[in-house]
């Protein structure tokens, strides 16, 4: 297990990505490590493509940038297309339904989720696919700690939505995930 | 009035202003105005920019603060929310309030905010020697126009109006007393008051514009201007050459420190 | 539960202007600063403080000076274009000695440039942005945590020296969420000084302060004193005799650079054997310790220097930790701004480059490796 994640998440303006990478960082700090986020945004507030990344470390973090992530989330093909060729190796790219259903990734370990669906179909709300997304990647890692996820939950969303996306990440946690 | 200047102006007279110069017409009538209204002179704050007028501050025996070319009002805005307890006379010319301070006076006018501006307007930039100024009445001379300008000038009372300020008055050096009394209104009216005062700058403007002497200056306003209640009865061709003087505007204002306060207080639990 | 939080670096600046007291802000929106009005519209109003968003970014000033002249705490927030608006107005505060703080999250420029990413160009444009000789103190935190207590110590150094102090923040940091975990810790919060004799007795531009600095009066206070622009006498008043206006000018400076010991403070890392020196300051110092921990690793001895007061700069400071270096190296973003005054003090036969980055991306620790390998 790295000591180091270096964590990008990628997609569409409006998809929450910011938000995800926030719960994600917080989390990791609830558990005692050090964590930075930080993103990249063009002026839209909604549309247009959206990468946020996240360091989580037991030791201190100076870069708070990810160079080549090793671990990479897409939830668009546009967030695909622009940053699947830049995984280091021995790192693990996570995939939204069937998005780059037909890429050649030598020495990474991909996985795929149907992230939206399970948020539009179980959950009734496609705005917290970011994190069932989360819930996906925690059950490939195991980086944070399902307690101080909850807490970082808590601590980002309204209590009239908290529930929800708590729901959201237990279903991410349990959803079926092909290995490619 | 030997107490009143005793009183209300620093002791560092004589001014700057030339001789046949209408500010100091101004300067006293606020003096006058600060006896009738008898407020405590620690709360009261002038504030000013920059041009002849805009060098008053440095002769009121309050808070001054002589600020930079068309900033007064921001300073002053800063000053009133900071303590909305204070009173606070802001001081501009007609450059420094229309043209580079056009737009702190616009949203001054917007918020609404418990003041009085009073507008030096003599249409003319005087300190840098003579240039027009956007009220400078359309085809007079002035040393950057020496054939007469082409620029059409704004009607400060209207702009002030039209933006939202709950007090607007006109006066003019002539009416000495009349322009007393309207400083004593735009204080007491609890919102942002704007008086436009028609000066005189015998110097730089009446010299360019064939009426040198400065009582010929003030004979010009005392025979152009007409009260609002006489106007009020004119026909518009008739009222069309005229300076119309007295109080032009008045509404309850929604003074933005008051709404302010309120916000506060909702939000510390005192009140829904 | 751990109280650790992850907070912006915009934030933790709004929490560290509330910790120095700080009861009003007035500012005009711009990227990449506007979350620290957004924070002050929603901590200033609950907690009786003012928060007034204004036409622009003049005007902003303009509010915060005439705050400030009241006795309050008094800041804004901008990015390069608003902060070149400011320029004439904290030229204002200077002279009229107001103390005030400009937070200032740096994006990459001229002009519009590129609002959304980062950048250190406002270097230069903190110290000679405004007309006229003047003195300015300028901090750049490298952290969100830093950010915190930088802002206080913005506030504080404004209040002790009565002058404009600039945050200089960037993007990078601006935007960056990182561990914050202030517990009520207790700050020294420093509050300029009032005037206690009679109002005639009072002489609110006192040369004669030990310090440089002379006392303010809060308007309301029952001073009465005149606040100009113009050059002016100790009175407050306007002059042009030479010797007073000599005297004056020079002690808006000297107040500032004769106090640079007690200003300035910097970080030292790994300098004590090092032949090769890096300085580096805000976002890109962080690349630059990880640089050193990599280069370290491999036997390469290279310390940094991390200058956390930008202004005013520090000569024999610099000019000390220059001296004997087989180079000396200055990543930043921007052209070579701070490098400029590196390269003012170094001695001749210490070489000093270079190493720029003005595309909003910050500065990644495998160039400043790259760069330091390549001068060895």
């Amino acid at each position: 297990m790295a000591q180091s994640w270096k964590i990008r998440l990628s997609g569409t303006g409006g998809q929450g990505i910011i938000r995800g990478a926030m719960i994600l960082a917080e989390a990791a700090l609830i558990d005692g490590k050090n964590a930075t986020q930080s993103q990249v945004y063009g002026p839209e507030s909604r549309g247009g493509s959206t990468r946020s990344e996240v360091n989580i470390s037991d030791k201190q973090i100076f870069f708070p940038k990810v160079v080549t992530p090793n671990i990479l989330l897409t939830m668009s093909h546009e967030a695909y297309q622009k940053y699947s060729g830049n995984i280091e190796q021995g790192g693990i790219l996570v995939l939204d339904g069937d998005i780059g259903k037909d890429g050649q990734h030598e020495g990474i370990d991909v996985y795929c989720a149907p992230v939206t669906v399970i948020a539009r179909e179980q959950l009734g709300n496609e705005m917290c696919a970011n994190v069932v997304a989360l819930g996906v990647i925690n059950s490939i890692t195991h980086m944070v700690s399902d307690e101080s996820m909850e807490e970082s939950l808590r601590r980002n969303f309204k209590a009239s939505i908290f529930e929800l996306n708590l729901k959201a990440y237990k279903a991410g946690l349990q959803a079926i995930i092909q290995k490619r | 009035m030997k107490e009143i200047y005793k009183e209300y102006f620093r002791g560092n007279l004589p001014h700057i202003w030339c001789s046949g110069c209408g500010n100091g017409i101004v300067m006293s009538a606020w003096a006058r105005a600060m006896d009738q209204l008898q407020l405590d002179k620690n709360q009261c704050v002038g504030v000013s920019g920059i041009g002849c007028s805009s060098r008053i501050t440095g002769y009121l025996d309050i808070n001054t603060l002589h600020t930079a070319h068309g900033r007064a009002l921001p300073f002053a805005t800063g000053v009133k929310m900071a303590k909305p307890e204070m009173h606070v006379f802001v001081f501009s010319g007609d450059g420094d309030c229309a043209a580079i301070g056009g737009n702190h006076f616009i949203h001054a006018c917007r918020r609404d905010m418990d003041m009085t501006l009073i507008v030096f307007n003599n249409h003319i930039y005087g300190m840098t020697g003579g240039q027009f100024s956007p009220l400078t009445p359309f085809g007079k001379k002035s040393t950057t126009s020496p054939y007469g300008t082409v620029d059409p000038d704004f009607d400060l009372c209207k702009l002030a109006i039209g933006a939202g300020a709950s007090f607007v008055a006109r006066g003019d050096i002539f009416h000495a007393k009349q322009l007393t009394d309207l400083i004593v209104e735009a204080h007491n009216h609890p919102g942002f008051a704007v008086i436009e005062v028609m000066a005189t700058c015998p110097i730089s403007y009446g010299r360019h514009n064939k009426i040198p002497k400065p009582a010929d200056m003030v004979n010009y306003l005392k025979e152009n201007t007409v009260s609002k209640v006489r106007a009020d009865k004119m026909t518009p061709e008739e009222v069309a050459d005229k300076i119309v003087v007295g109080i032009l505007h008045q509404h309850e204002p929604l003074e933005y420190t008051k709404e302010y306060a309120k916000l506060v207080k909702r939000l510390q639990g005192g009140e829904k | 539960m751990s109280k650790v939080r992850l907070v912006q670096g915009n934030e933790a600046c709004a929490l560290g202007a509330i910790a120095a007291k700080a009861t009003f802000y007035a500012g005009y929106p711009i990227t990449p600063s506007t979350e620290v009005a957004e924070y002050m519209s929603t901590m200033l109003p609950p907690r009786g403080g003012k928060f007034l968003q204004m036409e622009d970014e003049i005007a902003s000033m303009g509010a915060i000076i005439g705050a400030a002249c009241t006795g309050l705490k008094a800041f804004t927030a901008t990015s390069g274009p608003g902060f070149s608006l400011m320029q004439e107005l904290l030229g204002y505060a200077v002279i009229t000695e107001v103390p005030i703080v400009i937070v200032d999250v740096q994006r990459p420029g001229p002009s519009t440039g590129l609002p959304t990413l980062s950048a250190q160009g406002d270097i230069q444009q903190a110290r000679f942005g405004t007309h006229g000789d003047h003195s300015v103190i300028a901090l750049a935190p490298s952290s969100v945590m830093e950010t915190y207590f930088e802002t206080i110590n913005a506030f504080n150094l404004a209040e002790k020296y009565r002058n404009p102090v600039v945050l200089l923040l960037d993007e990078e940091i601006g935007h960056l969420r990182e561990r914050f975990d202030v517990e009520d810790e207790a700050v020294e919060i420093i509050d300029r000084k009032r005037p206690t004799c009679p109002p005639q007795e009072y002489i609110p531009y006192d040369n004669n302060e030990p310090d440089g600095v002379p006392l303010m009066a809060d308007f309301g206070a029952g001073y009465r004193y005149h606040v100009t622009g113009l050059t002016h006498n100790e009175k407050g008043f306007y002059t042009s005799k030479l010797p007073e206006v000599d005297a004056s000018i020079r002690r808006l400076t000297s107040k500032i650079e004769d106090h640079v010991n007690e200003i300035a403070t910097f970080e030292e890392i790994e300098l004590e054997d090092c032949e090769v020196l890096l300085i580096a300051y805000g976002s890109v110092a962080r690349s630059a310790q990880e640089a050193v921990m990599e280069l370290r690793e491999q036997g390469v001895k290279v310390g940094l220097l991390r200058p956390i007061t930008i202004w005013p700069f520090h000569d024999q400071r610099i000019k000390a930790a220059c001296t004997g270096k087989k180079a000396v190296i200055v990543p930043e973003m921007n052209l070579g701004q701070y490098a400029r005054e590196v390269e003012r003090v170094a001695p001749a036969d210490t070489p000093v480059c270079t190493l720029t980055r003005v595309d909003g991306e910050m500065i990644e620790p495998a160039q400043i490796v790259a760069k330091v390998k390549e001068v060895l």
